[in-house]
């Protein structure tokens, strides 16, 4: 009984953090586009962004 | 969940970043067109003609450069979308991370909370800035503002969802620190540009963004709540 217990504990713990997965990824993914958007050294990106980047207050030159 | 948030994600990223760009139009880009006179001191009135020709290149006259006009502005439309998509994920990801009710009353509060993290804290410690305007190495900035954002984001995250005293005093920590370490700043000397122009630009960004993020804040909580039976 106790091991059952248990086991349908781990179970829910795994489907928690499985559930997670998406939402962390997207967290990273949004971070990416932003660094790349905002804080790239590419001046060819930098060029293209300059305006958008002094707005949001990104540092800049 | 992951169609749910994607899709969430690109509409009020998209739309969000559309509202930005109205803003940046209406009151941030005419300030920094008027500020690059008087950018690079001494040469700006030369190097201004020049840059007109050239686009908006920083002196290198072999560098792409969007010209000036409507191909600027389409550029800063394009990044304006791309980053409130960015941090469109980030919000969106964050809410679903924390398993609460969303819906746009209580996006408008993640909103806030993304405007504290990635405007207000950063700006606190490095102030907008003006093409022309005196800064430090720019590494340097950029590794305190990204720091400082991250450590207010983490800190607001234990605010609202750690339980336990401790929890709270490390947010308090974390959103003091950067701010205790202080950001990199340059001697402050003479520059060219007009003390009243990096005061108008200080406070129209600061009300552009923060229409941003509460616009921003308020599409993710309703899309990310209304994709709610589809995904």
């Amino acid at each position: 009984m106790q091991e059952q217990h248990t086991t349908t504990e781990v179970h829910a713990t795994a489907a928690r953090t499985a559930s997670k997965i998406p939402a962390v990824l997207a967290l990273v993914f949004g971070v990416f586009v932003v660094l790349g958007a905002g804080f790239a050294h590419s001046s060819t990106i930098h060029n293209a962004a300059h305006d958008a980047r002094h707005a949001f207050a990104f540092p800049c030159h | 969940m992951m169609i749910r948030i994607v899709m969430s994600a690109l509409l009020a990223g998209a739309l969000a970043g559309v509202v930005v760009f109205a803003g940046h139009m209406w009151k941030t880009t005419p300030l920094i067109v008027h500020a690059e006179v008087y950018e690079g001191g001494g040469e700006a009135a030369a190097a201004s003609q020049g840059e007109a020709a050239a686009g908006h290149s920083h002196g290198e006259a072999k560098e792409w450069g969007a010209a000036d006009g409507f191909e600027r502005n389409a550029f800063t439309l394009l990044s304006d979308v791309i980053t409130a998509i960015g941090f469109a994920f980030v919000l969106i990801g964050a809410m679903a991370l924390s398993g609460r009710e969303t819906g746009w009353r209580r996006g408008i509060i993640w909103g806030l909370c993304g405007y504290a993290a990635f405007y207000l804290s950063p700006a606190f410690g490095l102030s907008p800035e003006l093409p022309g305007m005196a800064a430090a190495d720019l590494t340097a900035r950029q590794a305190w503002w990204l720091g400082t954002a991250a450590a207010t984001g983490l800190a607001l995250a234990l605010i609202f969802f750690a339980e336990g005293v401790l929890w709270k005093v490390a947010a308090a920590v974390l959103l003091v620190v950067p701010h205790v370490i202080g950001a990199p700043h340059p001697e402050i000397e003479p520059g060219g540009v007009p003390a009243e122009l990096a005061a108008q630009f200080a406070v129209a960004t600061l009300v552009v963004t923060g229409l941003f993020w509460m616009a921003l804040g308020g599409l993710s909580g309703y899309f990310f709540e209304r994709f709610e039976e589809t995904a």
